[in-house]
């Protein structure tokens, strides 16, 4: 081992991580631009500001594990691989889409990217990750799967339900809670009287793991630990991870319920120049090769829309098929 | 054999026939299990027949997650009234995950659960609330009426592609009848079956309101009127053309649940009727439902609520009655 690797991931994984974290930003950029502009009609949780904890989830995970992720998805579901392409064809209504089209922004899957569920119900994530973890060792895999949610999501009892139940049973699952600080409108101290969520881990008997969100080596060293113990089947953690939404709860949010020197601290704070300019001191990648990883991630999205663009809408038929199985069960 | 027999041997043969088939829910192993998963637990061990916390949201969530890997997971709601804990993984994942990812993913789950009425034990531990899931497209409801039904209704919704609700009876659990024990003996989902032929009005029923209905229409036939009882046996899918071939020929018809009667399953074939048959009625179509009220625990009080073969008989007498009424006073 080099002293680099001893230090942290290798140099190829750190670049992978920004290749990532530019892409996230860039596809979150461009679906802003255009909802703002009116250019694209749909319905938009934003990611920007998280990303650092996607490409961390992206990059330690193999494409065969899983993940099970939120409304607030974008950027899980470019670390995890699905198409550009599918993502934004789904949210735009496309035929392209990963549901041709017709599940919408919340509801985004692509099982070949190990991508199993996205889901609009708060805290209902956790317990489907149980099954798929369930699955996997009943299949003797040795895959694992992210259950990815909020903070406000550790309130439901649905969470309460899954991580008992994954602890009890030492499924090779990662709870990772992207805490970003806010449940809507609401900020987390108003619903919790603890200070930490990974102080919930305790109560279920797993190790509860609290790192700044907005470094992806630290999500990445603390990740890899929880996948490695997943892995070898001593069971569950809850991986908290502290970040911000730049853009508030949905797209158009005019985050009046933000105060301003905490929106300055969080852009000061961001994790994408912050990790470009450790990439440049730690002499990883020079300036111009992360330019150029920025100017490719922005002709990757608009290659993408461009594709969703000039793809057709979600066929009318679409209403009848996959309701049932054989869309004769359909009352008339 | 017995209801409860019939569904544990359902289960036993799936499990046998099929690894990707397992049971999870509360208190369904041994030795504490004593409803339709006793013994299994011994004979497929406790990671085909799981014992869980209390944690009827993930019981389910699990059965979904297992169900998109290929597994053909039958979860167990120990009694309808807590399914709502449950219901946001029933309504909003199993019923959905097909038509939302265009096929890509797909949660064929059974939700085994049992209405518990007629015991005395109150209002939260008595409901029938079939119409809520009928109400879910992407849900298949099935609530068998006799042991027979039982396993092979069972049989076919564990390996049914699509996620199903399957309603048991604690009062027809130990009702006995005969059973085919061939494994590969199923029922498909979507076939009512008459239970016993008539002419002169159609009881259209369902789980135990068809015990009822077939009690009706035995002290019907005493009084010289001939009564058929439709056994619906799924909601959905609903058998309409069942419905409607046999009301066509009888012209009158009563429809029986223990669900609360006002906006019941009940509302449902009663526009399918009026609807398909607005010119064939002699009558307007009756229901017998339950009283809408929260069942009430004293047994005086609770048997006031269900239909019973009296309320049935008196209901087939108003739609032989119409009859006269039309021609004469309203003519
Ligand atoms: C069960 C449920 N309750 C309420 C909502 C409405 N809602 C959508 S997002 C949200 C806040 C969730 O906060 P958090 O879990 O921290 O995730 P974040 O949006 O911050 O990523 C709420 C209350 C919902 N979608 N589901
Ligand atoms: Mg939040």
């Amino acid at each position: 081992m080099t002293t680099e690797q001893a230090a942290g991931p290798a140099l190829d994984v750190r670049r992978r991580l920004y290749e990532l974290m530019t892409l996230m930003k860039a596809a979150d950029d461009r679906l802003s631009k255009g909802i703002a502009s009116g250019e694209l009609q749909c319905v938009y949780w934003p990611s920007r500001g998280q990303e650092a904890i996607a490409a961390a989830v992206g990059a330690v995970l193999r494409l065969d594990d899983q993940l099970v992720t939120t409304y607030r998805g974008l950027h899980d579901l470019i670390g995890k691989g699905v198409p550009l392409v599918e993502i934004y064809g789904e949210m735009l209504g496309r035929q392209v889409g990963s549901g041709r089209g017709k599940g919408g922004t919340m509801h985004i899957a692509h099982p070949d990217s190990g991508l199993m569920m996205s889901t609009g119900i708060v805290g209902a994530g956790p317990p489907v990750a149980v099954g798929l973890a369930m699955a996997a060792r009943r299949k003797g895999l040795d895959r694992v799967t992210v259950a990815s949610f909020g903070d406000g999501a550790t309130n439901t009892g649905s969470f309460h339900e899954a991580a008992n139940m994954a602890a009890l049973w030492d499924l090779p699952l990662v709870l990772v809670c992207q805490n970003n600080q806010y449940a809507e409108m609401t900020p987390t101290g108003h619903t919790m009287k603890i200070a930490q969520v990974a102080d919930r881990a305790a109560g279920y008997g797993m190790p509860g793991v609290r790192v700044d969100g907005n470094d992806p080596l630290a999500v990445v060293a603390a990740l890899e630990e929880a996948v490695e113990r997943a892995r070898a089947g001593a069971g569950p953690t809850l991986l908290e991870c502290v970040t911000f939404r730049f853009r508030g709860h949905y797209f158009g949010d005019p985050m009046k319920y933000i105060p301003t020197e905490q929106m300055d601290a969080a852009i000061a704070a961001d994790p994408l120049p912050r990790f470009r300019s450790r990439l440049l001191d730690d002499g990883v990648c020079g300036a111009r090769e992360l330019d150029e990883i920025e100017t490719a991630a922005v002709s990757a999205v608009d290659e993408a829309l461009a594709a969703v663009l000039a793809a057709p809408a979600a066929a009318l038929d679409e209403l009848d098929r996959d309701v049932y199985a054989d869309p004769r069960n359909c009352p008339a | 054999m017995t209801m409860r027999e019939a569904l544990n041997l359902a289960l036993d043969q799936a499990l046998e026939r099929d690894e990707r088939v397992f049971l999870i829910g509360e208190d369904i192993a041994d030795p504490g299990a004593s409803g339709p998963t006793a013994g299994l637990s011994s004979r497929y061990g406790t990671e085909r027949v799981l014992d869980t916390p209390i944690s009827e949201a993930a019981i389910v969530g699990a059965a979904i997650g297992a169900a998109m890997e290929g597994f053909r997971p039958v979860a167990e709601i120990m009694i309808m009234d807590f399914i709502g804990i449950a219901a946001d993984q029933i309504i909003n994942h199993a019923a959905k995950m097909r038509f939302m990812t265009g096929g890509r993913t797909t949660a064929p789950i059974t939700v085994r659960t049992q209405i518990y009425g007629g015991l005395g034990t109150g209002a939260t531990h008595s409901q029938s609330l079939e119409a809520w899931f009928m109400h879910i497209p992407g849900l298949k409801v099935i609530v068998p009426s006799t042991p027979r039904d039982g396993k092979g209704l069972l049989t076919s919704a564990i390996f049914d592609d699509d996620p199903c609700i399957f309603l048991e009876t604690i009062r027809l659990q130990g009702q006995r009848g005969m059973v085919p024990v061939d494994p590969g003996f199923s029922i498909p989902l979507g076939q009512a079956d008459v239970k016993r032929a008539g002419t002169d009005v159609t009881l259209i029923s369902y789980g135990r309101g068809v015990v009822e209905s077939l009690g009706a229409a035995d002290a019907l036939a005493r009084q010289e009127i001939s009564a058929e009882v439709l056994d619906l046996r799924t909601l959905v899918p609903l058998d309409t053309a069942a419905i409607i071939e046999s009301v066509h020929r009888t012209t009158r018809a009563v429809v029986v649940h223990d669900a609360v009667q006002f906006a019941g399953p009940g509302a449902e074939i009663v526009a399918i009727l009026q609807r398909e048959l607005f010119d064939r009625l002699s009558a307007p179509v009756e229901r017998v439902g339950a009283r809408f009220v929260p069942n009430p625990a004293p047994p005086a009080l609770e048997s006031q609520v269900y239909p019973n073969s009296e309320k049935i008989i008196a209901a087939v007498h108003r739609t032989l009655r119409w009859k006269t009424t039309r021609e004469g006073a309203r003519g």
